[in-house]
């Protein structure tokens, strides 16, 4: 400001001496009073600038102190708890029950081709209780987590409780590693590692049903290596003690192992998926037994297998969310195959003389594909098809057909479509309907689940 | 001919190595959200590669525990969240199949922001009939500008312990940051000071702290439970409250559904604005900050 006056003044001051010599002096005279005055102002007006400016630096400070005390009273009431049951693991209790409606008895169920073990089957008509599930599981301490399951389910008038998962497992063991030992779901194909209470429908797939009696547990040790790559990539290993269907008793000190390969990504923000190799493999087994043909009276006789058996299985998920937010819209395709390879005997255990035994050579394969759609916050809707094919051959052909590993010349198959409604992350009421093709009776059925979960929030998996 | 090729491939491949090598030298760092991400890129700089596992389009209580997650937490070296349960759902999943020992619970490379401040709203009743509450406190601190400045020293104190080789430009950063943010805060009170009293009706309970820091008035939440879509009797109810006591506005998070909100709006004739949660990709705090702000006062006045 006062440089401009200051040119100002420069060039009135050349300007007037052009001017007669006469008036000259005067003029000059007046312009200096003049600039004298306006420079005065200019310093009374840059007096007064600084007073605000000081003043403003003082609220300034006064704003900064206020913040400091605001900061330290944020800090006071920072809250440090040391109660005794922070300690407490996670628990939670999943709730489980059904209603459900069959054309033809679950006595009369069969997958003609698969010798059905386990808990194989399409379990009990009318209301019912299903698994209800107790799980434990925290940090052990900085390395090691640990988790149990424990399912307890209603058969044959009984309370049966069953030890799903008791395992212990590293906590960042280092360079992507991570060791899992107890008992496990195997991390073999994908379906398997989830408990039934986070499937999408409310029953198993036929293949697993066939395979392995809805779900493949075992004792053992397992590790996993993920790539430091940019992109998912994970290879793992179990060794298993081989004691539980399908693989039933060995004589080897490592019953079955696994070993698979999984990688997975994003595409953008909405769609992410997973694909997995994966192979299972028990050899020397003896004595695995499952339930039979099933004909109606007659002597009760157990097909029991003894030999090696291989299964390999392919799996791939997608999933899409709009703008990466799965909670009010979301959908899930799975699908899943696996091929299954048996060489070894049967034989025919019960009271029946003279023992009945065939060579067995087994190739067993199935498929499913289901969606899942969540159209709504509360709202799921899912269609799912299940495909088996088995092919198998033995030295005696009637026998075979006595341990229900002869396909009848029947491709079982099964339609299924759900709707959940979904009060909250809680809780679940499921309607699904069947249209089951299993054995060659056409088996309508139909059920109506819910499903709740108490206590902790557990993490789910993709 | 044929050694001078050689000579230049080892050259080659030496200069890579060594670029590598700064390349390495970058701190991993793995955020659950992107305000965490905007911050830690501000205080660490050119010596941090920040990853946000979510944008903010994303509500962060409801997001999978996907491969590529798994994948990115398993080469971080730090790893910043918000903790008091907001990310319960799936990052304790990714931490246990990371295989990564630098960012598991207790290490110096699990930072969790929630524990460096105060949190409003600890529950005195636990109970999931109240709806998805958190034991810990409301989670949502990063609306609270005073917060952020607590935690990004407590941020920039960890970094140093990771990364000590850069404590001179890591303080040098959290130094220009401190300035700037309270210049900002002192700015944005002004701008605000229009809004103190202002009453607020909210899709869900998410704004607290910002609640708290403007004298924002809550008088009514469109979600009768956290987490739980309203009904249309809880709707029913909010109006018919609202006719007895009016508000000034209904405010949403951007990421949010916002029928609900806008249904109100209609019946009522109130604005309805959506607001961004959360820093948008590229932009940092203080931009968002002034956005949000923004939008606000557009809507208040």
């Amino acid at each position: 400001m006062h440089k401009v006056l200051l040119v100002a003044a420069i060039a009135m001051l050349f300007n007037s001496n052009q001017v007669f010599a006469g008036s000259e002096t005067e003029s000059v005279k007046r312009q200096l009073d003049a600039f004298k005055q306006q420079s005065a102002q200019a310093m009374s007006a840059l007096e007064a600038r600084l007073v605000k400016a000081d003043k403003r630096a003082e609220q300034a400070d006064r704003k900064v102190q206020a913040i400091e005390a605001r900061l330290i009273e944020n800090n006071k009431f920072r809250s440090v708890s040391s109660g005794q049951n922070n300690f407490n693991p996670a628990v939670s209790l999943i709730l489980d029950g059904r209603f459900a409606n069959f054309d033809n008895s679950a006595e009369s169920y069969e997958l003609p081709g698969f010798a059905l073990g386990n808990e194989a089957g399409i379990g009990e008509r009318g209301l019912s209780i299903g698994h209800s599930e107790l799980l434990i599981s925290a940090n052990i301490d900085d390395k090691f987590f640990g988790k149990m399951t424990l399912a307890f389910a209603e058969h044959e008038g009984e309370t049966e409780t069953e030890l799903e998962e008791a395992f212990i497992q590293t906590l960042g063991l280092g360079n992507g590693f991570t060791i899992k030992a107890g008992r496990f779901l195997s991390e073999l194909a994908y379906l398997n590692q989830q408990h039934a209470h986070a499937w999408d429908f409310a029953d198993a797939p036929l293949i697993y049903r066939g395979l392995f009696g809805d779900q493949l547990i075992d004792d053992g040790v397992q590790i996993t290596w993920l790539a430091p790559a940019d992109i998912f990539l994970q290879w793992g290993a179990e060794f298993l003690s081989g004691s539980r269907f399908p693989a039933g008793g060995t004589t080897n000190d490592v019953g079955a192992w696994t070993v698979f390969v999984d990688t997975g990504g994003d595409i953008g923000i909405e769609h992410s998926w997973q694909l997995g190799l994966s192979h299972w493999q028990a050899v020397n087994i003896k004595d695995r037994e499952s339930g039979g043909h099933a004909h109606g009276g007659g002597a009760e006789e157990t097909p029991s297998f003894r030999g090696d058996s291989k299964i390999s299985a392919l799996d791939f998920v997608y999933k899409w969310a709009p703008g990466g937010n799965s909670k009010n819209q979301n959908f899930k395709f799975q699908f899943e195959y696996f091929d299954r390879k048996e060489n070894g005997l049967v034989t025919m255990q019960g009271d029946v003389s003279p023992m009945e035994v065939t060579s067995y050579k087994g190739h067993q394969k199935g498929w499913y594909a289901q969606g899942a759609y969540k159209f709504q916050s509360q709202w799921q809707a899912g269609l799912r098809y299940d495909r088996l094919a088995s092919h198998n051959r033995g030295s005696d052909a009637e026998v075979l057909a006595e341990a229900g590993l002869d396909n009848e010349g029947h491709t079982p198959e099964r339609y299924s479509v759900t709707l959940a409604w979904l009060p909250s992350e809680f809780s679940r009421v499921r309607l699904q309907y069947n249209r089951d093709k299993s054995y060659e009776e056409l088996n309508n059925q139909v059920l109506l689940q819910y499903t709740m979960s108490l206590g902790s929030h557990g993490a789910h998996q993709f | 001919m044929f050694r001078q090729g050689i000579k230049k491939v080892w050259f080659v491949a030496l200069c890579l190595l060594l670029s590598s090598n700064t390349v390495f030298a970058q701190l991993n760092v793995f955020t659950c959200e992107p305000e965490w991400a905007a911050l830690t890129r501000v205080l660490g700089g050119d010596a941090v590669k920040v990853y946000s596992a979510t944008t903010a389009q994303q509500d962060p209580h409801h997001i999978q525990a996907r491969p590529s997650l798994i994948a990115k937490v398993r080469r971080a070296d730090l790893l910043v969240c918000t903790g008091a349960e907001l990310e319960v759902g799936w990052l304790p999943l990714l931490l246990r199949k990371s295989g990564n020992g630098n960012i598991q619970v207790g290490q110096e490379g699990h930072f969790m922001a929630a524990n460096q401040v105060a949190l409003l709203e600890k529950p005195v009743v636990l109970d999931r009939s109240l709806g998805d509450i958190h034991a810990a406190g409301n989670p949502h601190i990063h609306l609270d500008p005073y917060r952020i400045q607590q935690i990004a020293a407590s941020l920039s104190a960890t970094l140093i312990k990771i990364d000590p080789a850069n404590t001179h430009h890591y303080e040098e950063k959290l130094q220009t940051f401190t300035g700037e943010w309270r210049q900002a805060i002192s700015q944005w009170e002004r701008q605000a000071r229009a809004l103190r009293g202002q009453r607020i009706v909210v899709s869900h309970n998410n704004w607290v702290y910002l609640e708290q820091w403007l004298g924002l008035q809550r008088v009514a939440v469109l979600e009768s439970k956290p987490g739980i879509p309203p009904s249309s009797r809880h709707l029913a109810q909010v109006l018919t409250r609202l006719k007895q006591h009016p508000a000034d506005m209904i405010v949403y998070a951007d990421y949010q559904d916002n029928k609900s909100a806008r249904w109100l709006s209609q019946k009522t004739g109130l604005p309805v604005v959506g607001l961004p949660f959360s820093v948008s990709d590229k932009e940092d705090l203080i931009h968002w900050v002034s956005r949000l702000l923004n939008h606000l006062s557009g809507a208040g006045s």
